[in-house]
């Protein structure tokens, strides 16, 4: 797979990743993750939320398949983020929206790292949000 | 209260094999809406030097979280799981995961504390196949909210 050599400074093209409710419940079964907050309104308002929220691993795995798009597959070394503010995702046909940013902090011996800004309806979302990538075609 | 540095280096028994299934990570890639090749196609991944295809960098906590229930069931943390909230999660990878992998994890209590009545909890979970090759390291840091 042929992925473009990043540079210190290097600001990442964002993406865009669509949650709807139908998105969450097929989440919840391939993670094993059924807590209801995730899909039941009723269980999730009665916890103080403002509604049903995207689970935090849904949320790290968009931003994940960011990172992978930047830099490949199989280089991520080291991907870590801070939960801070949940995703409330309406239940109709748009959902919501995440948009994951990335720029590169800094490059040493074929490894970047990637400082990454995922926002929802343009508050952040994770905070200390980084990724460790190997360079292509470097120390493979 | 029940979470204190007492309990920090507390490592539990290894948990039992997880077996990693190439159509659970397929499963898995398209719940996420991950697409690269390697994921879903076997002979893609064999091109790109792996056995078979490989897990998404998330996929490892699938499995990290049900061996860390050996930590959240203990007795002597007194965890309420419903006033769980998870705060951070971190990854790092030795290798991606591959389907046919085999793995077992070890838990450890990297940070227990109690302060302004919630609790923190951070562990971390060594995953390794059954021949004891090192595949990830997984940190998971849970808040118990505290009542009131």
């Amino acid at each position: 797979m042929s992925v473009p050599v990043l540079t210190a400074g290097q600001e990442l093209a964002p993406h865009t990743y669509r949650i709807t409710r139908d998105d969450l419940i097929r989440y919840a079964g391939a993670s094993g993750d059924f807590n209801p907050i995730h899909w039941s309104e009723r269980t999730a308002v009665k916890v103080g939320l403002p509604g049903v929220i995207a689970h935090g691993m849904f949320t790290m795995a968009l931003a994940g398949r960011a990172v992978s798009a930047w830099a490949g597959a199989a280089a991520v070394l080291d991907y870590g983020v801070r939960f801070t503010k949940p995703v409330p995702v309406p239940d109709d046909d748009e959902g919501t929206e995440i948009v994951v940013s990335g720029k590169v902090r800094e490059v040493s011996d074929g490894i970047a790292q990637i400082d990454l800004t995922v926002t929802c309806n343009g508050e952040k979302v994770l905070a200390q949000a980084r990724a460790r990538v190997r360079q292509a075609g470097l120390g493979d | 209260m029940a979470l204190q540095p007492v309990y920090v280096g507390r490592t539990y028994p290894p948990s039992r094999p997880y077996l990693v299934g190439r159509e659970k990570v397929r499963e898995f890639a398209a719940a996420i809406g991950a697409d690269e090749t390697e994921y879903s196609d076997p002979a893609a991944a064999r091109a790109a030097g792996y056995r078979d295809v490989i897990a998404p960098p998330t996929f490892p906590f699938v499995i990290t979280t049900m061996a860390n229930d050996v930590v959240l069931d203990d007795p002597d943390l007194e965890i309420d799981y419903t006033r769980v909230v998870h705060g951070d999660q971190r990854f790092a990878y030795t290798r991606p995961i591959e389907a046919g992998d085999e793995l077992v994890c070890v838990c450890v209590i990297e940070e227990a504390m109690t302060r302004a009545g919630h609790g923190f909890l951070t562990t971390r979970t060594d995953v390794a196949t059954t021949a004891g090759e090192p595949v990830v390291s997984v940190w998971t840091k849970l808040v118990v909210r505290g009542e009131g």
